[in-house]
Protein backbone atom coordinates (compact mmCIF):
# COMPACT_ATOMS: atom_id res chain seq x y z
CA UNK A 1 0.00 0.00 0.00
CA UNK A 2 1.54 3.22 -0.66
CA UNK A 3 1.67 5.94 1.56
CA UNK A 4 0.67 9.59 0.89
CA UNK A 5 4.22 10.86 -0.12
CA UNK A 6 4.89 7.99 -2.57
CA UNK A 7 1.50 8.79 -4.42
CA UNK A 8 2.33 12.40 -4.35
CA UNK A 9 5.65 11.38 -6.04
CA UNK A 10 4.04 9.46 -8.53
CA UNK A 11 1.18 12.11 -9.30
CA UNK A 12 3.19 13.27 -12.21
CA UNK A 13 3.27 9.86 -14.08
CA UNK A 14 -0.21 9.23 -13.29
CA UNK A 15 -1.14 12.41 -14.67
CA UNK A 16 0.59 11.52 -17.80
CA UNK A 17 -0.87 8.02 -18.02
CA UNK A 18 3.24 6.95 -17.49
CA UNK A 19 2.26 4.29 -14.43
CA UNK A 20 1.56 0.42 -14.77
CA UNK A 21 -2.23 -0.86 -13.53
CA UNK A 22 -0.69 -1.97 -10.43
CA UNK A 23 0.17 1.90 -9.54
CA UNK A 24 -2.52 3.75 -11.11
CA UNK A 25 -5.34 1.86 -9.26
CA UNK A 26 -3.34 2.24 -6.05
CA UNK A 27 -3.17 5.86 -6.52
CA UNK A 28 -6.88 6.09 -7.78
CA UNK A 29 -7.63 4.27 -4.45
CA UNK A 30 -5.61 6.75 -2.81
CA UNK A 31 -7.16 9.99 -4.27
CA UNK A 32 -11.11 8.99 -3.54
CA UNK A 33 -10.19 10.05 0.36
CA UNK A 34 -7.19 12.49 -0.33
CA UNK A 35 -8.21 16.57 -0.69
CA UNK A 36 -4.51 17.43 -0.71
CA UNK A 37 -3.44 14.68 -4.03
CA UNK A 38 -6.85 15.88 -5.65
CA UNK A 39 -5.41 19.25 -5.98
CA UNK A 40 -1.87 18.33 -6.54
CA UNK A 41 -3.62 16.05 -9.29
CA UNK A 42 -5.63 18.80 -10.59
CA UNK A 43 -3.00 21.38 -10.58
CA UNK A 44 -0.61 18.95 -12.87
CA UNK A 45 -3.03 18.48 -15.30
CA UNK A 46 -4.00 22.03 -15.21
CA UNK A 47 -0.56 23.09 -16.35
CA UNK A 48 0.38 20.67 -18.72
CA UNK A 49 -2.68 21.18 -20.53
CA UNK A 50 -2.64 25.08 -20.49
CA UNK A 51 1.15 24.26 -21.73
CA UNK A 52 -0.33 21.92 -24.70
CA UNK A 53 -2.97 25.01 -25.58
CA UNK A 54 -1.07 27.51 -25.50
CA UNK A 55 2.71 26.94 -25.94
CA UNK A 56 4.51 28.00 -29.12
CA UNK A 57 5.27 25.01 -31.56
CA UNK A 58 8.02 26.86 -33.56
CA UNK A 59 7.85 25.23 -37.37
CA UNK A 60 11.29 24.84 -39.10
CA UNK A 61 11.73 27.72 -41.47
CA UNK A 62 11.56 26.66 -45.52
CA UNK A 63 15.26 27.63 -46.32
CA UNK A 64 16.30 25.54 -43.05
CA UNK A 65 16.14 22.58 -45.42
CA UNK A 66 18.25 24.19 -48.21
CA UNK A 67 20.66 25.58 -45.46
CA UNK A 68 21.54 22.35 -44.30
CA UNK A 69 22.11 20.56 -47.83
CA UNK A 70 24.40 23.35 -48.60
CA UNK A 71 26.29 22.89 -45.10
CA UNK A 72 27.03 19.29 -46.08
CA UNK A 73 30.67 18.29 -47.06
CA UNK A 74 31.47 18.86 -50.57
CA UNK A 75 34.79 16.88 -50.60
CA UNK A 76 34.02 13.99 -49.24
CA UNK A 77 33.86 10.77 -51.55
CA UNK A 78 30.08 10.01 -52.74
CA UNK A 79 29.00 13.65 -50.84
CA UNK A 80 26.20 14.01 -54.13
CA UNK A 81 25.14 10.68 -53.89
CA UNK A 82 24.60 11.18 -50.48
CA UNK A 83 22.58 14.63 -50.59
CA UNK A 84 20.39 13.37 -53.43
CA UNK A 85 19.46 10.92 -50.92
CA UNK A 86 19.04 13.07 -47.99
CA UNK A 87 16.93 16.04 -49.95
CA UNK A 88 14.84 12.55 -50.59
CA UNK A 89 14.16 11.39 -47.00
CA UNK A 90 15.64 9.90 -44.20
CA UNK A 91 13.84 6.37 -44.93
CA UNK A 92 16.15 6.48 -48.16
CA UNK A 93 19.21 6.93 -46.53
CA UNK A 94 18.62 4.64 -44.19
CA UNK A 95 17.72 2.48 -46.97
CA UNK A 96 21.40 3.12 -48.96
CA UNK A 97 23.21 2.54 -46.19
CA UNK A 98 21.72 -0.23 -45.01
CA UNK A 99 22.34 -1.47 -48.36
CA UNK A 100 26.11 -0.87 -47.72
CA UNK A 101 26.22 -1.66 -44.52
CA UNK A 102 24.29 -5.30 -45.26
CA UNK A 103 27.45 -5.77 -47.84
CA UNK A 104 29.85 -5.27 -45.79
CA UNK A 105 29.06 -6.72 -42.66
CA UNK A 106 25.55 -8.57 -42.37
CA UNK A 107 22.09 -9.03 -43.96
CA UNK A 108 20.98 -9.11 -40.40
CA UNK A 109 21.44 -5.51 -40.01
CA UNK A 110 19.11 -5.02 -43.10
CA UNK A 111 16.08 -6.38 -41.51
CA UNK A 112 15.89 -3.74 -39.11
CA UNK A 113 15.76 -0.73 -40.90
CA UNK A 114 13.05 1.48 -42.09
CA UNK A 115 11.78 0.27 -45.38
CA UNK A 116 11.50 -3.60 -43.73
CA UNK A 117 9.02 -1.55 -41.26
CA UNK A 118 7.22 0.23 -43.87
CA UNK A 119 6.79 -2.96 -45.88
CA UNK A 120 5.53 -4.45 -42.41
CA UNK A 121 2.86 -1.24 -41.83
CA UNK A 122 1.71 -2.10 -45.61
CA UNK A 123 1.17 -5.60 -44.61
CA UNK A 124 -0.85 -5.21 -41.22
CA UNK A 125 -3.48 -2.57 -42.70
CA UNK A 126 -3.67 -5.00 -45.37
CA UNK A 127 -4.20 -7.49 -42.94
CA UNK A 128 -6.51 -6.03 -40.86
CA UNK A 129 -8.48 -4.65 -44.14
CA UNK A 130 -8.55 -8.47 -44.90
CA UNK A 131 -10.17 -9.64 -41.87
CA UNK A 132 -12.71 -6.69 -41.49
CA UNK A 133 -14.28 -8.09 -45.57
CA UNK A 134 -15.51 -11.60 -45.35
CA UNK A 135 -16.67 -12.20 -41.82
CA UNK A 136 -13.23 -13.36 -41.29
CA UNK A 137 -12.41 -11.30 -38.43
CA UNK A 138 -12.16 -14.29 -35.20
CA UNK A 139 -11.14 -17.92 -35.72
CA UNK A 140 -11.98 -18.42 -32.20
CA UNK A 141 -15.11 -16.57 -30.83
CA UNK A 142 -15.16 -15.53 -27.23
CA UNK A 143 -14.99 -12.75 -25.18
CA UNK A 144 -13.12 -14.82 -22.16
CA UNK A 145 -9.34 -14.53 -21.93
CA UNK A 146 -9.17 -17.99 -20.85
CA UNK A 147 -11.08 -19.05 -23.88
CA UNK A 148 -8.63 -17.63 -26.10
CA UNK A 149 -5.20 -17.61 -25.03
CA UNK A 150 -5.69 -22.20 -25.13
CA UNK A 151 -6.96 -21.52 -28.76
CA UNK A 152 -3.64 -20.83 -29.87
CA UNK A 153 -2.20 -23.64 -27.89
CA UNK A 154 -0.10 -25.84 -30.43
CA UNK A 155 -1.26 -23.40 -33.75
CA UNK A 156 2.12 -20.83 -32.85
CA UNK A 157 5.37 -21.61 -31.07
CA UNK A 158 4.80 -18.92 -28.53
CA UNK A 159 2.07 -18.10 -26.42
CA UNK A 160 0.79 -14.43 -26.74
CA UNK A 161 -0.24 -12.43 -23.57
CA UNK A 162 -4.01 -11.78 -23.69
CA UNK A 163 -5.67 -9.22 -21.80
CA UNK A 164 -8.66 -8.45 -20.77
CA UNK A 165 -10.17 -4.44 -21.53
CA UNK A 166 -13.44 -4.94 -21.18
CA UNK A 167 -13.47 -2.77 -17.85
CA UNK A 168 -11.76 -0.22 -19.81
CA UNK A 169 -14.19 -0.01 -22.62
CA UNK A 170 -12.06 -2.26 -25.10
CA UNK A 171 -14.44 -5.88 -24.71
CA UNK A 172 -12.07 -8.64 -25.68
CA UNK A 173 -14.11 -10.59 -29.49
CA UNK A 174 -11.81 -13.53 -30.62
CA UNK A 175 -8.88 -13.96 -31.96
CA UNK A 176 -6.96 -15.93 -34.76
CA UNK A 177 -3.97 -16.53 -36.86
CA UNK A 178 -2.43 -14.40 -39.24
CA UNK A 179 0.52 -14.72 -41.56
CA UNK A 180 2.75 -11.19 -41.11
CA UNK A 181 6.51 -10.47 -42.16
CA UNK A 182 6.85 -14.33 -43.45
CA UNK A 183 5.60 -15.57 -40.20
CA UNK A 184 2.31 -16.94 -38.45
CA UNK A 185 1.21 -14.96 -35.64
CA UNK A 186 -1.31 -14.26 -33.19
CA UNK A 187 -4.25 -11.70 -34.15
CA UNK A 188 -6.62 -10.27 -31.51
CA UNK A 189 -9.38 -8.67 -31.70
CA UNK A 190 -10.93 -6.04 -29.74
CA UNK A 191 -13.59 -3.48 -29.83
CA UNK A 192 -14.37 -0.38 -28.73
CA UNK A 193 -17.61 1.40 -29.92
CA UNK A 194 -17.94 -0.78 -33.04
CA UNK A 195 -14.64 -0.32 -34.14
CA UNK A 196 -12.98 -3.64 -34.54
CA UNK A 197 -9.29 -3.42 -33.29
CA UNK A 198 -6.74 -5.90 -34.56
CA UNK A 199 -4.08 -6.66 -32.18
CA UNK A 200 -0.81 -8.43 -33.54
CA UNK A 201 1.93 -10.20 -31.36
CA UNK A 202 4.52 -12.53 -32.34
CA UNK A 203 8.49 -12.69 -31.25
CA UNK A 204 11.25 -10.87 -31.85
CA UNK A 205 14.83 -11.22 -30.69
CA UNK A 206 15.26 -7.17 -30.49
CA UNK A 207 15.22 -4.94 -28.04
CA UNK A 208 12.45 -2.75 -26.76
CA UNK A 209 10.72 0.26 -28.20
CA UNK A 210 8.83 2.61 -27.20
CA UNK A 211 5.10 2.88 -29.06
CA UNK A 212 5.01 4.88 -32.35
CA UNK A 213 2.44 5.70 -34.11
CA UNK A 214 1.41 6.02 -37.81
CA UNK A 215 -0.91 6.40 -40.30
CA UNK A 216 -1.57 4.37 -43.50
CA UNK A 217 -4.86 4.77 -45.84
CA UNK A 218 -6.56 6.29 -42.89
CA UNK A 219 -5.89 3.65 -40.66
CA UNK A 220 -3.93 4.72 -37.53
CA UNK A 221 -1.38 2.07 -36.30
CA UNK A 222 0.85 1.86 -32.87
CA UNK A 223 3.62 -0.42 -32.44
CA UNK A 224 5.77 -1.48 -29.88
CA UNK A 225 8.52 -3.93 -28.78
CA UNK A 226 8.36 -5.29 -25.07
CA UNK A 227 9.81 -7.98 -23.62
CA UNK A 228 10.71 -10.03 -26.94
CA UNK A 229 7.34 -9.68 -27.90
CA UNK A 230 6.33 -7.08 -31.45
CA UNK A 231 2.76 -5.81 -30.91
CA UNK A 232 1.37 -3.86 -33.82
CA UNK A 233 -2.33 -2.67 -33.12
CA UNK A 234 -4.20 -1.55 -36.07
CA UNK A 235 -7.95 0.21 -36.41
CA UNK A 236 -10.09 2.91 -37.62
CA UNK A 237 -10.06 4.25 -34.09
CA UNK A 238 -9.09 8.04 -33.51
CA UNK A 239 -4.89 8.01 -33.03
CA UNK A 240 -6.04 9.05 -29.11
CA UNK A 241 -8.36 6.00 -28.32
CA UNK A 242 -6.00 3.85 -30.46
CA UNK A 243 -3.19 5.52 -28.25
CA UNK A 244 -4.76 4.56 -25.17
CA UNK A 245 -5.81 1.15 -25.67
CA UNK A 246 -1.87 0.63 -26.38
CA UNK A 247 -1.11 1.94 -23.56
CA UNK A 248 -3.66 -0.26 -21.28
CA UNK A 249 -2.25 -3.69 -22.91
CA UNK A 250 1.11 -2.61 -21.97
CA UNK A 251 0.48 -1.95 -18.63
CA UNK A 252 -1.46 -5.09 -18.27
CA UNK A 253 1.00 -7.44 -20.13
CA UNK A 254 3.80 -5.29 -17.67
CA UNK A 255 1.75 -7.15 -14.53
CA UNK B 1 14.52 16.72 -43.85
CA UNK B 2 13.29 14.14 -41.63
CA UNK B 3 12.10 15.29 -38.11
CA UNK B 4 13.49 19.11 -38.98
CA UNK B 5 10.02 20.91 -37.14
CA UNK B 6 10.70 18.59 -34.13
CA UNK B 7 14.33 19.57 -33.55
CA UNK B 8 13.86 23.08 -34.64
CA UNK B 9 10.92 23.77 -32.01
CA UNK B 10 13.50 21.85 -29.27
CA UNK B 11 16.08 24.36 -30.18
CA UNK B 12 13.95 27.22 -30.23
CA UNK B 13 12.90 26.63 -26.99
CA UNK B 14 16.32 25.47 -25.84
CA UNK B 15 17.94 29.14 -27.16
CA UNK B 16 15.57 31.51 -26.81
CA UNK B 17 16.08 32.37 -30.83
CA UNK B 18 15.25 31.65 -33.92
CA UNK B 19 19.15 32.27 -35.27
CA UNK B 20 20.75 30.30 -32.69
CA UNK B 21 18.06 27.62 -33.08
CA UNK B 22 18.67 27.37 -36.84
CA UNK B 23 22.90 26.99 -36.20
CA UNK B 24 22.09 24.39 -33.57
CA UNK B 25 20.11 22.39 -36.04
CA UNK B 26 22.62 22.79 -38.80
CA UNK B 27 25.22 21.39 -37.18
CA UNK B 28 23.14 18.51 -35.33
CA UNK B 29 21.92 17.52 -38.46
CA UNK B 30 25.58 17.71 -39.70
CA UNK B 31 26.47 15.28 -36.58
CA UNK B 32 23.48 13.30 -37.39
CA UNK B 33 24.93 12.93 -41.08
CA UNK B 34 28.06 12.08 -39.91
CA UNK B 35 27.01 9.31 -37.16
CA UNK B 36 24.45 8.19 -38.72
CA UNK B 37 25.66 4.58 -39.53
CA UNK B 38 26.25 4.61 -35.40
CA UNK B 39 22.50 4.49 -35.42
CA UNK B 40 20.59 0.92 -36.03
CA UNK B 41 17.17 2.13 -33.48
CA UNK B 42 14.42 2.75 -34.81
CA UNK B 43 13.32 5.94 -32.88
CA UNK B 44 14.74 8.41 -35.58
CA UNK B 45 12.80 11.39 -33.80
CA UNK B 46 14.93 10.58 -30.44
CA UNK B 47 18.31 9.95 -31.70
CA UNK B 48 17.75 12.95 -33.89
CA UNK B 49 16.24 15.22 -30.68
CA UNK B 50 19.31 13.60 -28.40
CA UNK B 51 22.09 14.97 -31.10
CA UNK B 52 20.38 18.33 -31.68
CA UNK B 53 20.07 18.52 -27.26
CA UNK B 54 24.27 17.92 -27.34
CA UNK B 55 24.89 20.10 -29.60
CA UNK B 56 23.07 22.89 -28.28
CA UNK B 57 24.81 21.77 -24.60
CA UNK B 58 28.53 22.73 -26.18
CA UNK B 59 27.07 25.67 -28.34
CA UNK B 60 25.82 26.70 -24.94
CA UNK B 61 29.22 26.63 -23.07
CA UNK B 62 30.92 27.77 -25.50
CA UNK B 63 29.13 31.28 -25.94
CA UNK B 64 29.05 30.92 -22.29
CA UNK B 65 32.89 31.03 -22.45
CA UNK B 66 33.30 33.53 -25.11
CA UNK B 67 31.30 35.92 -22.68
CA UNK B 68 34.09 35.43 -20.61
CA UNK B 69 31.68 33.94 -17.87
CA UNK B 70 31.94 30.69 -15.89
CA UNK B 71 31.67 28.17 -17.81
CA UNK B 72 28.35 25.91 -17.94
CA UNK B 73 27.99 24.61 -14.50
CA UNK B 74 25.45 21.79 -13.40
CA UNK B 75 25.16 22.77 -10.18
CA UNK B 76 24.46 26.71 -11.35
CA UNK B 77 21.31 25.27 -13.05
CA UNK B 78 20.24 23.03 -10.35
CA UNK B 79 20.06 25.80 -8.01
CA UNK B 80 18.19 27.48 -10.95
CA UNK B 81 19.98 30.98 -10.76
CA UNK B 82 19.37 32.66 -13.75
CA UNK B 83 19.67 30.57 -16.54
CA UNK B 84 19.46 32.18 -19.99
CA UNK B 85 16.55 35.15 -18.81
CA UNK B 86 18.89 37.49 -18.30
CA UNK B 87 21.55 36.81 -20.76
CA UNK B 88 19.27 36.07 -23.78
CA UNK B 89 16.52 37.96 -24.38
CA UNK B 90 13.33 36.52 -26.28
CA UNK B 91 13.33 37.72 -29.54
CA UNK B 92 9.46 39.64 -28.07
CA UNK B 93 9.98 42.75 -26.13
CA UNK B 94 9.74 41.85 -22.65
CA UNK B 95 7.62 44.83 -21.65
CA UNK B 96 5.73 44.26 -24.19
CA UNK B 97 5.08 40.47 -22.54
CA UNK B 98 4.95 42.39 -19.61
CA UNK B 99 2.32 44.41 -19.93
CA UNK B 100 0.19 41.66 -22.17
CA UNK B 101 -2.89 40.11 -20.70
CA UNK B 102 -2.73 37.21 -23.35
CA UNK B 103 -2.88 33.90 -21.60
CA UNK B 104 -0.88 32.70 -24.43
CA UNK B 105 1.84 35.26 -23.63
CA UNK B 106 2.15 35.12 -20.07
CA UNK B 107 2.84 31.46 -20.30
CA UNK B 108 5.73 32.03 -22.96
CA UNK B 109 7.12 34.27 -20.82
CA UNK B 110 6.95 31.99 -17.67
CA UNK B 111 8.56 29.15 -19.60
CA UNK B 112 11.11 31.74 -20.87
CA UNK B 113 11.71 32.35 -16.90
CA UNK B 114 11.75 28.60 -16.34
CA UNK B 115 15.50 26.89 -15.85
CA UNK B 116 16.25 24.59 -18.70
CA UNK B 117 16.22 21.36 -16.89
CA UNK B 118 12.95 21.83 -16.13
CA UNK B 119 12.02 23.69 -19.86
CA UNK B 120 13.58 20.57 -22.40
CA UNK B 121 11.65 17.96 -20.40
CA UNK B 122 8.25 19.88 -20.28
CA UNK B 123 8.98 20.99 -24.04
CA UNK B 124 9.71 17.20 -24.94
CA UNK B 125 6.79 15.72 -23.17
CA UNK B 126 3.88 18.21 -23.88
CA UNK B 127 5.11 19.79 -27.39
CA UNK B 128 6.40 16.48 -28.95
CA UNK B 129 4.63 13.77 -26.50
CA UNK B 130 7.36 11.42 -25.80
CA UNK B 131 7.28 9.06 -23.06
CA UNK B 132 9.25 9.45 -20.26
CA UNK B 133 11.05 6.50 -21.25
CA UNK B 134 12.34 8.29 -24.42
CA UNK B 135 13.10 11.64 -22.53
CA UNK B 136 15.30 9.34 -20.00
CA UNK B 137 16.98 8.24 -23.06
CA UNK B 138 17.26 11.93 -24.73
CA UNK B 139 18.51 13.92 -21.59
CA UNK B 140 20.06 10.50 -20.15
CA UNK B 141 18.70 10.59 -16.77
CA UNK B 142 16.64 8.10 -15.21
CA UNK B 143 12.71 7.84 -15.52
CA UNK B 144 12.11 8.84 -11.89
CA UNK B 145 14.05 11.74 -12.48
CA UNK B 146 12.69 12.67 -15.68
CA UNK B 147 8.89 12.19 -13.42
CA UNK B 148 10.13 14.61 -10.80
CA UNK B 149 11.55 17.59 -12.85
CA UNK B 150 8.24 17.60 -14.94
CA UNK B 151 6.22 17.66 -11.65
CA UNK B 152 8.77 20.01 -10.53
CA UNK B 153 8.48 22.02 -13.55
CA UNK B 154 4.59 22.36 -13.46
CA UNK B 155 4.47 23.54 -9.92
CA UNK B 156 7.48 26.35 -10.91
CA UNK B 157 5.35 26.94 -13.89
CA UNK B 158 2.15 27.40 -12.26
CA UNK B 159 3.77 29.47 -9.15
CA UNK B 160 5.31 31.89 -11.97
CA UNK B 161 1.79 32.14 -13.96
CA UNK B 162 0.25 32.81 -10.47
CA UNK B 163 2.65 34.52 -8.09
CA UNK B 164 -0.51 35.98 -5.79
CA UNK B 165 -1.66 32.47 -5.15
CA UNK B 166 1.45 30.62 -4.88
CA UNK B 167 4.88 31.98 -3.80
CA UNK B 168 7.74 31.91 -6.22
CA UNK B 169 10.49 29.44 -6.22
CA UNK B 170 13.56 32.05 -7.59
Amino acid sequence: MMDHQEVQELLPAYADQELGIVETLEIERHLESCADCQREYAAQRIVSARFKKDASYFEAPAHLTQRIMDALPQDEPGTRFWQRSWSFNWRNAGAALAAMLALAWSVGLYLNLPSDQDKLTDEVVASHVRSLQVDHLSDVVSTDQHTVKPWFNGKLNFSPPVVDLAAQGFPLTGGRLDYLGGRPVAALVYRHAQHPINLYVWPTTERDVAPQLQNRQGYHLVRWTWDGMNYWAVSDLAARDLEQFGGMVRSMVRQ
Amino acid sequence: MPHLNSAFNLACWLTHNHQDAEDVVQEAYLRAFRFFDGFHGEDGRAWLLTIVRNTFYSWYQERQKLRQETAFDEQLHQAGAGDSVGQMPPDNNPEALLISKDSERQLQQALQALPLEFREVMVMRELEELSYKQIAGIVGIPIGTVMSRLGRGRKLLAAILAPDTAPQER
